[in-house]
């Protein structure tokens, strides 16, 4: 019996999620007494999968060939299902990346697994139940999932688990991929990826702002805010409907829903579809001018004043602060 | 170009969200329901595709009979047929099995979901139904192109995105900016009682997962307000107080 976790890379480097599936999967093997597995697909270095022991990883699983250097699901899909036979993994653990989340189902239809998608929390295991918490109506609410089936699949939200080093020495070995050639029906054409931005849905922190901006012109300020905090920027949804801002960046029930350590909410009313996508923030700080706006009701920290004034202020504040750190 | 698009039956996104008998039972009373957003987005981008004889546009939906007013919306909207398959949905696995079953015997060329239903969150159900039929599944995609015997298909990566071709038949989960939603007019609207729709029994499958109970978000605390001369202490207080900065 073992406990596997699929370890996603970017260009051969493992990101903060990929850790936090680790660790995730690491304390769900502790509670099974059992050993914790990683598969990595695709081209990375030695040294980088060695460092997975440093999470708990006791073996580490590798596939790497040229077909399977860029993300192709069912080939990644097979992959994982076949290691997870192999290693009589009782429950599989992905993070519930863009890749994650058209992986694992595919992965639960091959071994006939429950599956929970977009998990916040560790698994309860008590009286033989495996029960699972989960992000449903979009962040208005949590279901608690029971998976009933033998092997059990979970996929993580980003940045609802913390990363924790268990370290351990990994055994790292070559896995033989069990891609079928139809596997490989579809072909990437193109990779793009803006290095110098921080992704949207596992940020830890974001800048958000709405109609109250007034219009794209004025976003300037946001972003240098964003860049000074080191945090992804985001918008509510009828700012991305006019073009202000790409469609990646709008946050809410029908865009991305977000789980950072810090929200910042700027020129946005709070409408209940808006914060749907922000209930799982840890501290909401708002900016509005009308004292009125909902959003001060779920706002950890809120200021009521003139964006155009607040902002700008703000930034000084926090340069001042880092000069100081 | 034959052309299937999933619908599912969802509260109106302005709905606040409740539970009955003792957090176990989603509270119906007073809901409004309609297509998944995102299903909507799906549709339109069928539509689009089909537009001119180049295809017909079919969609179904696993539910009771209380869905009909959603799928005649679907069918308002421009759809030229529908299968609705009798029960309840009881989770993605069991959706996607029936979703499978249909589209195997109908031999669509493309399958397209929402990225995820907006009640459930699963985004499940397009990959299941991928690997039920052995086709390519490309989850959560922002633009669609057919060109002749391919499809040219963006999708959403981390700070970024990729851009793959696959042949058909195949499914996707759409997303915002696949194609803006379609409003039906008048003509939709009449000719949308006279379409077929028929209805399937389901088949059965065994259960793998069960929701036991659900919870509402944790009220935040009372927010503590900051004078706007002096944002030097809300940076205080996320630091000092807050420790997320
Ligand atoms: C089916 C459906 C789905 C939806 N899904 C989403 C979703 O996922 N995400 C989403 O965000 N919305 C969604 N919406 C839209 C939602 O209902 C609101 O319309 C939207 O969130 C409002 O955006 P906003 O707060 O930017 O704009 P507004 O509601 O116009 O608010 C602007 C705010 O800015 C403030 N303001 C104005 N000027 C200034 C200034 N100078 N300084 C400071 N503050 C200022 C105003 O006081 C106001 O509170 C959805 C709607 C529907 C119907
Ligand atoms: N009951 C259903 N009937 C038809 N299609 C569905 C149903 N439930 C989900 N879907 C489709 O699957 C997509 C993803 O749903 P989910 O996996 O539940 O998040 C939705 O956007 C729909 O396109």
């Amino acid at each position: 019996m073992s406990v596997l976790v699929y370890v996603e890379n970017a260009e051969g480097k493992f990101k903060k999620s990929t850790f936090e599936a680790v660790s995730y999967a690491k304390e769900v093997a502790d509670k099974l007494n059992t050993n914790l597995v990683a598969i990595s697909i695709g081209n990375v270095a030695d040294a980088t999968l060695a460092d997975l022991g440093k999470y708990g990883a006791n073996k580490v699983l590798f596939v790497s060939n040229e077909k399977l250097k860029t993300f192709v699901n069912q080939a990644y899909a097979s992959i994982i299902a076949s290691a997870a036979k192999t290693e009589d993994a009782k429950v599989v653990v992905l993070s519930a990346s863009f890749s994650g989340k058209g992986l694992a189902p595919r992965i639960a239809v091959k071994l006939e697994a429950g599956l929970v998608d977009g998990a916040v929390e560790l698994p309860e295991m008590t009286d033989g139940k495996f029960n699972v918490k989960k992000n449903a109506f979009s962040g208005k609410a949590f279901a608690h999932v029971e998976l009933t089936s033998d092997r059990k699949i979970i996929s993580l939200v980003p940045n609802s688990y913390k990363v924790v080093e268990k370290p351990v020495t990994a055994e790292i070995t070559a896995f033989e991929s069990t891609a079928a050639e139809s596997d490989f029906q579809v072909m990437v054409r193109e990779i793009v990826r803006a290095s110098d931005k921080v992704s949207l849905p596992d940020a830890e922190l974001v800048v958000s702002a709405g109609r109250g901006l007034k219009g794209p012109e004025n976003w300037g300020m946001i972003e240098e805010l964003a860049n000074l905090l080191g945090a992804a920027t985001a918008c509510s949804k009828p700012v991305s409907d006019a073009g202000w801002r790409p469609h990646e960046e709008h946050v809410g029930q029908t865009g991305i829903a977000v789980s950072p350590n810090l929200y910042i909410a700027i020129g946005i009313s709070g409408a209940i579809q808006h914060l749907a996508g922000v209930s799982s923030s840890k501290v909401i700080v708002v900016i509005n001018k009308d004292a009125e706006a909902p959003f001060f009701k779920v706002a950890d920290y809120g200021i009521v004043g003139d964006a155009f004034e607040v902002v700008p202020k703000l930034i000084e504040a926090i340069r001042k602060f880092k000069e100081a750190a | 170009m034959k052309v299937l698009v999933c619908i599912s039956n969802v509260p109106d996104t302005t709905t606040k969200i409740t539970f009955t008998d003792n957090n176990t039972q989603f509270n119906t009373a007073g809901v409004q329901y309609i297509i998944n957003p995102y299903d909507e987005i799906a549709l339109a981008r069928a539509i689009e595709l089909c537009e001119g004889g180049n295809g017909t546009v079919t969609v179904v939906n696993v539910g009771e009979a209380t869905t009909e007013p959603t799928i005649r919306k679907a069918l308002a909207i421009g759809a030229d047929d529908a299968i609705r398959i009798n029960a309840a949905p009881r989770d993605a696995y069991f959706v996607a099995k029936q979703i499978a079953k249909i589209a195997q015997e109908g031999s669509y060329d493309m399958i397209l979901t929402g990225r995820e239903s907006i009640d459930y969150n699963g985004s499940q159900v397009a990959a299941m139904v991928g690997e039920f039929l052995n086709i390519p599944s490309i989850s959560i995609v922002k633009k669609i192109t057919v060109d002749g015997e391919t499809v040219v298909i963006e999708r959403e990566i981390e700070g970024g995105k990729e851009v793959i071709s696959t042949p058909m038949p195949f499914i996707s989960s759409c997303a915002e900016g696949v194609a803006e939603p379609k409003i039906p007019n008048m003509r939709g609207i009449m000719s949308a009682r006279t379409k077929p729709l028929s209805v399937v029994e389901p088949i059965e499958i065994a259960k793998l997962a069960q929701v036991t109970a659900y919870e509402t978000p944790a009220a935040r605390g009372n927010v503590k307000m900051i004078d706007a001369a002096d944002p030097a202490k809300l940076v205080e207080a996320l630091h000092s107080e807050a420790k997320v900065i």
